[in-house]
């Protein structure tokens, strides 16, 4: 396997009038080719952002360091004319939101045309019949008519198949994810990440999975990386991740997580808010949430350690079992 | 959607018909009358002119004689300017209003919009900084201190000078005796569009779409053109529906400046004068150019989004 995309040290942050907001910290990140990575995390804990930085997506008022390695270029370094050759090309993306994430006064068809014609340089005819063609690989019904329709009469579930065929027409090597079901109906969402699979599967185009929800990352990808605070707390294959969990936060999303095979009647949630990116306890972000606080906890912040093979956990305690 | 404008273009009837109404008794109401003077006229002559134009009438009486004369497109005469009718008085003035007023909104749009959108996409720069701030400046300084000052500059301190220009009378619309009034008539529209489109493009720029049209790859300026203006331009044209109304029926203010014989002077010193037909008859264009541009705004939303249908 080689690796597609590598996240060096990347660190994101704000300029804000309240100051500075650290959204993402030291981040380094590894998505080897046809592989689903899974970025798992509570609102606000700089998923988004991490990505964002890959896409030269950021705000303007955003201060980026580190490196992102992606086909032999750095996108952190990249210009605007560099990151559109690769953009919707080799790398694309899609969004939490698909009722606003279309252009309301384009014809669907077009939206998805002009991203060949952008790229490949296609006619408008050839276009429309590859977006027709890519519409009918992500199952979107009755394509042919619906070439002509405006966003707003698109079911949100179908308006998301629009986003993910828009983002495959040019086959690309890698697909970021963001939370691409948030904003569905349950059974939608089921449909819309078997289609993601599929895609996988058929075209081996690796893809991100960024979402607040351990559950949709459990049957889908092959490793996870869980996000607090702006940083990795922990990471591994994703089977390791669910049946030995080494960090804290990481027990405490699983514990939060509904599982089929048991009978839950309360739902359970981690204690306590999840940090301000602007002010992030000392020590360990995770500290004043974690039950095995310790002294040196709230002095010293853990490093992100491997302990084993695509393996890695940030907290001082040396095993969970041992503190139990 | 045709069938709506059908509809909306039979309700101005009515809707005519009240403005009609309202003017023509609120102008009765104000105290005074057409042929009052300085020097009062001796009692027999006075009433001799208001049988002439029918004044000694009752009011419901001229009020359906003059609902009757509209029906067969008789505006009446004029009972300042004597020997003309309202008719003849809009034919000569309106000509001169809306020639200045379709060159001034011409300018509004080319410049107002290209400005504006500069302005945004280089958001907070010096440029963005400058065109505001010019923007401001055009909006708070009223065109009588505009118009005298263009008129101080082109017309005296340029005399000698190639950039000399007439500063009043229309002289048959002669394109240098139009220079002056039609800048100063739209100074304040181009500034309030330029506020306008800035403002909106760079709140169109924020959406989730713009972000997904980058993430394409597409060029930054397809990604403006394309995908932003069109959105962008939604609060441009509400604000250009009625600007339209304005610039069309004449500034008092410009036309007086200028010495222009539009109908904007003929409106107010009609209303001075209680000259009621005259106008009536400019009340009734303004305000079947208010039903008119309406309706027009009502069409350009729907193209702008196709969210906006009429049933
Ligand atoms: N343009 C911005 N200015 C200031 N703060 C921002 C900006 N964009 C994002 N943030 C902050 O960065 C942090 C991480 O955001 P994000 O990556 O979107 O979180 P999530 O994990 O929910 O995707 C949040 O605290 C968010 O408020
Ligand atoms: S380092 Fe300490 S506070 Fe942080 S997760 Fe581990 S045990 Fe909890
Ligand atoms: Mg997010």
């Amino acid at each position: 396997m080689s690796t597609v995309l590598e996240i060096n040290h990347l660190t994101v942050s704000f300029d804000t009038p309240d100051g500075a907001v650290q959204a993402v910290n030291d981040v380094s990140l590894l998505v080897e080719e046809g592989e689903c990575v899974g970025l798992v995390g509570e609102s606000g804990s700089g998923k988004s952002q991490t990505f964002m930085a890959a896409m030269g997506l950021l705000a303007d008022n955003a201060t980026v360091s580190g490196a992102i390695h992606f086909e032999g270029s750095n996108l952190l370094t990249a210009n605007e004319k560099e990151l559109n050759k690769l953009r919707g090309e080799r790398i694309a993306m899609i969004f939490q939101d698909p009722m606003t994430s279309l252009t309301p006064h384009m014809k669907i068809g077009r939206q998805l045309a002009e991203v060949l014609i952008e790229h490949r340089g296609v006619g408008k005819a050839e276009a429309r019949k590859q977006a027709r063609a890519m519409l009918e690989r992500v199952h979107f019904p009755e394509a042919e008519r619906r070439l002509d329709m405006y966003p707003h009469e698109l079911s949100g579930g179908l308006r998301q198949r629009v986003m993910i065929a828009m983002a495959l027409m040019c086959e690309p090597a890698m697909l970021i994810a963001d939370e691409p079901t948030t904003a569905l109906d349950v059974t939608v969402q089921a449909q819309i990440l078997d289609l993601l699979m599929e895609i996988k599967d058929s075209l081996g185009t690796a893809i991100v999975l960024i979402t607040h929800d351990l559950g949709v990352v459990a049957g889908l990808a092959d490793r996870v990386a869980v996000m607090y605070g702006g940083r990795i707390v922990e990471k591994g294959a994703v089977a390791d991740m669910f049946e030995s969990p080494a960090h804290p936060y990481t027990q405490g999303l699983l514990a939060c997580t509904p599982r089929l095979d048991e009978d839950i009647t309360a739902l359970v949630t981690i204690p306590g808010q999840p940090p301000n990116a602007q002010s992030l306890p000392g020590g360990c972000s995770f500290h004043p949430r974690c039950t095995y606080v310790t002294e040196r906890c709230k002095a010293e912040r853990p490093i992100l350690e491997t302990t084993a093979k695509y393996r890695a956990k940030a907290c001082h305690l040396d095993a969970l079992e041992a503190a139990e | 959607m045709w069938a709506y404008f059908t509809r909306r273009v039979l309700i101005a009837i009515p809707t005519l018909w009240v403005v009609i109404t309202v003017a023509f008794f609120l102008m009765r109401l104000a105290p005074g009358g057409p042929f009052d003077q300085e020097a009062p006229l001796p009692p027999e002559i006075m009433a001799n002119l208001k049988a002439a134009y029918g004044l000694d009438q009752p009011l419901w009486w001229q009020y359906l004689n003059y609902l009757g004369g509209l029906l067969q497109g008789d505006f009446g005469p004029s009972f300042k300017y004597k020997d003309f009718t309202v008719t003849e008085l809009i034919g000569q003035g309106f000509p001169v209003s809306i020639q200045n007023g379709v060159a001034a909104l011409t300018l509004t749009i080319l410049i107002g919009i290209p400005l504006g959108a500069m302005a945004a996409l280089r958001q907070n720069s010096s440029a963005d900084h400058a065109a505001m701030t010019v923007a401001m400046t055009g909006i708070v300084i009223p065109n009588f201190v505009v118009g005298p000052l263009l008129a101080l500059v082109f017309g005296i301190w340029l005399k000698e000078t190639v950039f000399a220009l007439p500063v009043g009378g229309w002289n048959n619309g002669a394109f240098e005796n139009r220079i002056l009034p039609v800048i100063c008539l739209a100074l304040p529209f181009i500034a309030y569009v330029a506020r306008i489109t800035r403002a909106s493009l760079i709140e169109t720029l924020r959406t989730n779409y713009v972000r997904t049209a980058r993430a394409k790859g597409l060029p930054f300026r397809m990604v403006v053109l394309r995908h932003a203006f069109k959105t962008a331009m939604i609060p441009v044209v509400t604000y250009l529906g009625p600007a339209t109304v304005f610039l069309l029926t004449g500034s008092m203010v410009i036309e007086t400046i200028f010495s222009l014989p539009g109908i904007g002077r003929y409106f107010v010193q009609g209303a001075l004068n209680r000259d009621y037909t005259l106008v009536m008859g400019v009340t009734i264009l303004a305000a079947s150019l208010v039903i008119f541009l309406n309706l027009f705004v009502d069409l350009a939303y729907a193209w702008l989004d196709p969210k906006v249908r009429y049933e």
